[in-house]
């Protein structure tokens, strides 16, 4: 029974050049329409497969704060009728420090939200410019003032590295402009170039200049370090929380738990199936209007992936997986079906065993894809 | 058939082909005479065709349509039999072709009226000359704005040899000259000579293998007359065959109750091996056996060799069958088992050529689904031992130590490549880098040279007709022939990744440009390689000694660290990528190789850079 909730708004007031979500142009779309249609979906969903409690909700985007305070209070108001919060819930929402005001961030935090999510990416003016971010170094305190202002007590920052032409300097930089803000959680993430982007089209006529694996492990290196004397306890490969702060919702990712997905785009994983909704817009409306569910694909996960996806999202936790728990899980020693792969990667120095549980080391943090993919069982 | 009547039909027959350079019409020509001979249109024709193709589903006979009878009626009243036989178009088959050309009394030359002659045209020429072939110089695309039809006559006329006077003049694609050529076929191409009375005598210039009938034959009849059931024999391999079915195409395959002299046509005979009909060789009655052969047989040995090993090694069985599927179709096909520390379990197989070699590894892969390391292609080299023995090298890798051999020789061709003036430059610097020693250059007229060179067969087969087409912007055209062996200062090279010999990697390579080489290769090598999880040192060695070296970095950072939130279908699906990736890596000691890296021991080019 799922216990965490995800929500996407797919609006935005500009595109990111690197950003490959399920997004649209804000400008005439059929925004009222399609908060309704969530709570249908929402309402369906609960029908179907209802649950005691959530104890985290998450509204992404695209741009939730691209909504007027009416919209994203009426999609909120939604939300909390419909699914029951555990007492000591968290509901994030995220936010662009250009188009969050004091208006929405006291209206959301009066509903019920009580953790903000501010996309930061980084402090230099001119590489906010050069990704597409439409807000200017300065209106992150702002922002950041402002929550607090409005009553929140827990809000995390999103990071990029990576960047094109950025330099170690720059870096360190934003790290330094990030450590002084009184917030409670960091995510640091690295750029990824993808198809059907801006950077997509720039990179592939070689026209855009990246840092380079070397460089950019020498910033993430930088990132844990920095973060680490700055009192943040590294926790999972891209999160960075003060003590007890660490985000429930995305534990219930890596913690290989279940979820509902709401809007365009979103990804679910409820009773053993993974589903994933339709994206573009007019699909998923549509569909939600005439069967009530916006599927595209539906994958009842087999024991086997369930498994795979343990380890593999499991082992991105410092934490790492522990056994005790994979017998509770699967009924069967995780050394009864991964025995040669954990050897061989304790011996690489990739991964360490206590005994209770297996852990990435500070080499194989870098190197997690290496060490992943070890534990996909299946022939393709 | 009486004899006589043989003797009066032989009379009428005609058997010719056509040489051309690739794109000077020679297929539009041969359209236009299947249309004017066979008094078929252009519809009726491609009906007739579908109809063979569904008679090929049916009764599952295979068509190659590269010998078609014809019936002309020609001015002086007389029906004619016309045998059109085709020819492949590559130097790699140069011996295929001339085993054509052999089944010929005559050719037909076509030279563009435009470009004027070429490499392969002549090379050809000369093939239709050693068979003593009638070639009829026929001016092709005359109606082209460009065309220059005198100045190529005169061309014919100063390179070939033969009077302006007997060039035809034609435009294929506009039917102009066609009557002509068919007029000049009847009137200078004489018919086959042979007693049709004789023992047989028939010469196999093709063959095919069919999954139903075995293998299907093709061959010219020189002497004699062979029915349905008559016991055959061939004379190279000395195997015996019950005639089953004898028949021509006209394009369709038309069953005929006996081929006698000029006749050009199949044979169905139960035969399961193509090796059991070798091109070239003669078929001959069981019974009443000639005592000669026909002349020109040989067989057929590969030039170039390379290691075809699986990448995953549960492959290696599946690749032997496919192997052996491919030789049933291809008699010049060679391969044999061979062991790699570094590969493990594969075969060495030899090619006639550089394309029939990717031919055969696109056919595995594709046709069989087997992915391939092909290692670097090699010649064969005959290493002269200290202790007088003569030993005959495919494979780098076994190659003897320096200090046992005095010497070694590396086989040479001699390469033709015609060009406009203004390449001249280029392609005297190609052949040099390639090794070549300067022989000859001839001015076909003020604006085309004919340059020769010998060159090692090894610098040949790799790159070099890629690297003269981009040199000369396409216009150079190239052949060559295999001249013998000459000593040559060669060592083997080795490649060495983490400290450890690679022997697929193993090179032979000319003493004075090894330094070089290795430094190029193992840039290569460390730009094809993907960082692994530890540092890899490559180096190149002649025996002890390192001659070149680089490294390939440890892998610093390979981590999603991409905010994905739920949509773990897609980090799974990056990992499977990621790990199929691999499968398709050698892993060779400790290090992932990829495919293309065993090849890139080939690579020339210091600009190659990735």
């Amino acid at each position: 029974m799922p216990k965490a909730v995800y929500i996407h708004v797919p609006f935005c007031e500009q595109i990111c050049h690197y950003c490959d979500f399920n997004k649209f142009f804000l400008q005439n779309q059929p925004v009222d329409e399609y908060i309704e249609l969530c709570e249908m979906e929402i309402k369906n969903t609960i029908s179907n497969f209802p649950t005691e409690e959530v104890s985290s909700v998450y509204v992404g985007g695209g741009t939730p704060t691209s909504l007027t305070t009416d919209q994203l209070g009426r999609l909120l108001e939604w939300v909390k009728e419909y699914f029951p919060l555990a007492e000591n819930y968290e509901w994030s929402v995220e936010v662009n420090p250009g188009s969050a005001n004091f208006d929405k961030l006291q209206k959301m935090q009066e509903i019920g939200v009580n953790r903000l999510s501010i996309g930061a990416q980084t402090f230099d003016a001119a590489l906010l410019k050069k990704i597409g971010r439409d807000h200017e170094p300065g209106d992150v305190e702002k922002t950041v003032q402002q929550a607090i202002e409005a009553g929140f007590t827990n809000l995390s920052i999103d990071l990029m590295m990576g960047l094109p032409e950025q330099t170690m300097e720059q870096f360190q930089e934003t790290l330094r402009q990030v450590v002084a803000l009184p917030i409670q959680h960091i995510s640091a993430y690295s750029l990824k170039i993808e198809p059907k982007t801006v950077f997509y089209q720039l990179w592939s006529k070689g026209k855009l200049p990246m840092p380079g694996d070397e460089l950019e492990a020498d910033m993430y290196e930088e990132l844990r370090n920095t973060l680490k004397e700055a009192g943040f306890t590294h926790y999972e490969i891209s999160n960075f929380a003060k003590k007890g702060f660490e985000s429930t919702h995305n534990l219930t990712y890596w913690n290989n738990e279940e979820y509902y997905g709401i809007g365009a785009g979103a990804h679910s994983y409820v009773q053993g199936v993974r589903r994933i909704n339709h994206g573009p817009l007019p699909k998923y409306m549509n569909a939600v209007k005439q069967s009530g569910f916006p599927y595209r694909e539906e994958h009842q996960v087999s024991k086997t992936e369930a498994m795979e996806e343990h380890m593999f999202m499991g082992l991105r936790k410092l934490d790492g997986v522990s056994y005790t728990n994979f017998y509770n899980r699967f009924g069967i020693e995780m050394r009864s079906i991964f025995s040669q792969e954990i050897d061989r990667l304790v011996n690489d120095g990739l991964l360490r065993d206590n005994g209770s549980s297996i852990q990435l080391t500070d080499h194989g943090l870098l190197l997690g894809n290496e060490v992943f993919e070890k534990f996909l069982l299946k022939e393709q | 058939m009486k004899h006589e009547d043989r003797v009066k039909r032989r009379e009428k027959i005609r058997n010719f082909s056509i040489i051309a350079h690739i794109d000077h019409g020679k297929s539009t020509l041969a359209d236009r005479i299947l249309e004017k001979t066979s008094a078929l249109t252009q519809r009726e024709m491609k009906e007739q065709m579908l109809d063979a193709m569904d008679l090929e589903r049916e009764r599952g006979i295979t068509i190659k349509l590269n010998a078609v009878q014809l019936k002309y009626k020609a001015n002086d009243g007389e029906e004619y039999i016309f045998h059109l036989i085709d020819t492949p178009g590559h130097v790699d088959f140069t011996y295929e072709v001339s085993r054509s050309l052999a089944a010929c009394e005559g050719a037909l030359l076509i030279v563009d009226a435009a470009q004027g002659i070429e490499a392969q045209t002549l090379a050809n020429v000369y093939l239709a000359l050693d068979n003593d072939l009638e070639i009829l110089p026929v001016i092709n695309k005359i109606d082209l704005p460009s065309a220059e039809p005198e100045r190529v006559k005169q061309e014919v006329e100063d390179v070939i040899g033969l009077p302006q006077e007997d060039c035809l003049l034609a435009s294929a694609k506009s039917g102009i000259g066609i009557e002509e050529i068919l007029e000049a076929i009847v009137d200078k191409v004489p018919p086959p000579d042979g007693d049709p009375a004789a023992p047989l005598k028939a010469m196999i210039f093709d063959s095919l293998y069919d999954p139903y009938r075995g293998v299907i034959v093709y061959m010219k009849v020189v002497e004699g007359t062979v029915k349905p059931g008559d016991k055959v024999k061939m004379m190279a391999t000395g195997k015996e065959f019950e005639v089953q079915e004898l028949g021509v195409f006209t394009p369709k395959p038309d069953k005929r109750d006996e081929l006698t002299v000029g006749d050009v046509g199949f044979m169905v005979a139960a035969i399961k091996n193509v090796g059991d009909t070798q091109v070239g060789d003669t078929v001959t009655s069981a019974e009443n056996p000639t005592d000669e052969p026909l002349p020109g047989y040989r067989k057929l040995n590969p030039m170039v060799f390379c290691g075809l090993y699986p990448v995953d090694t549960n492959d290696y069985n599946d690749l032997r069958e496919a192997l052996e599927k491919l030789e049933l179709n291809d008699a010049s096909l060679q391969y044999e088992p061979e062991t790699s520390q570094a590969l493990g379990f594969g075969f060495r197989c030899g090619f006639l050529g550089l394309l029939h070699m990717e031919i055969i590894q696109e056919r595995i892969e594709r046709e069989f689904n087997i992915d391939l390391i092909t290692t670097a292609p090699s010649v064969i080299y005959q290493v002269h031992l200290t202790d007088g023995e003569l030993i005959r090298i495919d494979n780098p890798s076994n190659m003897p130590d320096a200090q046992k051999i005095e010497y070694v020789e590396e086989p040479y061709v001699k390469a033709q490549v015609m060009v406009p003036n203004d390449y001249v430059g280029a392609v005297m610097e190609l052949c040099q880098k390639k090794r070549g020693d300067y022989l000859d250059m001839q001015y076909m007229d003020e604006n085309r040279v004919n340059i020769i060179y010998e060159i090692p067969l090894s610098e040949i087969v790799f790159d070099f007709f890629d690297t003269l087409k981009s040199n000369t912007k396409g216009y150079a055209s190239f052949d060559y022939e295999m001249i013998g062996y000459k000593e040559s200062r060669l060592v083997k090279m080795d490649i060495l990744l983490n400290a450890e010999q690679i022997d697929a990697l193993s090179i032979i390579v000319h003493r004075d440009s090894a330094y070089q080489r290795g430094k190029i290769i193992v840039e290569k090598l460390k730009q094809l390689i993907p960082r692994q999880q530890f540092e890899v040192p490559v180096q190149a060695s002649i025996g002890q000694k390192i001659i070149a070296r680089s490294t390939i970095k440890a892998m610093r950072k390979n981590v999603l660290a991409k905010c994905y939130g739920g949509d773990i279908s897609r980090k799974r699906k990056l990992l499977e990528k990621q790990k199929e990736g691999k499968k398709r890596m050698k892993s060779v000691g400790s290090v992932d190789v990829p495919q293309e890296a065993f090849m890139s021991v080939l690579s020339m080019d210091e600009g190659d850079k990735k």
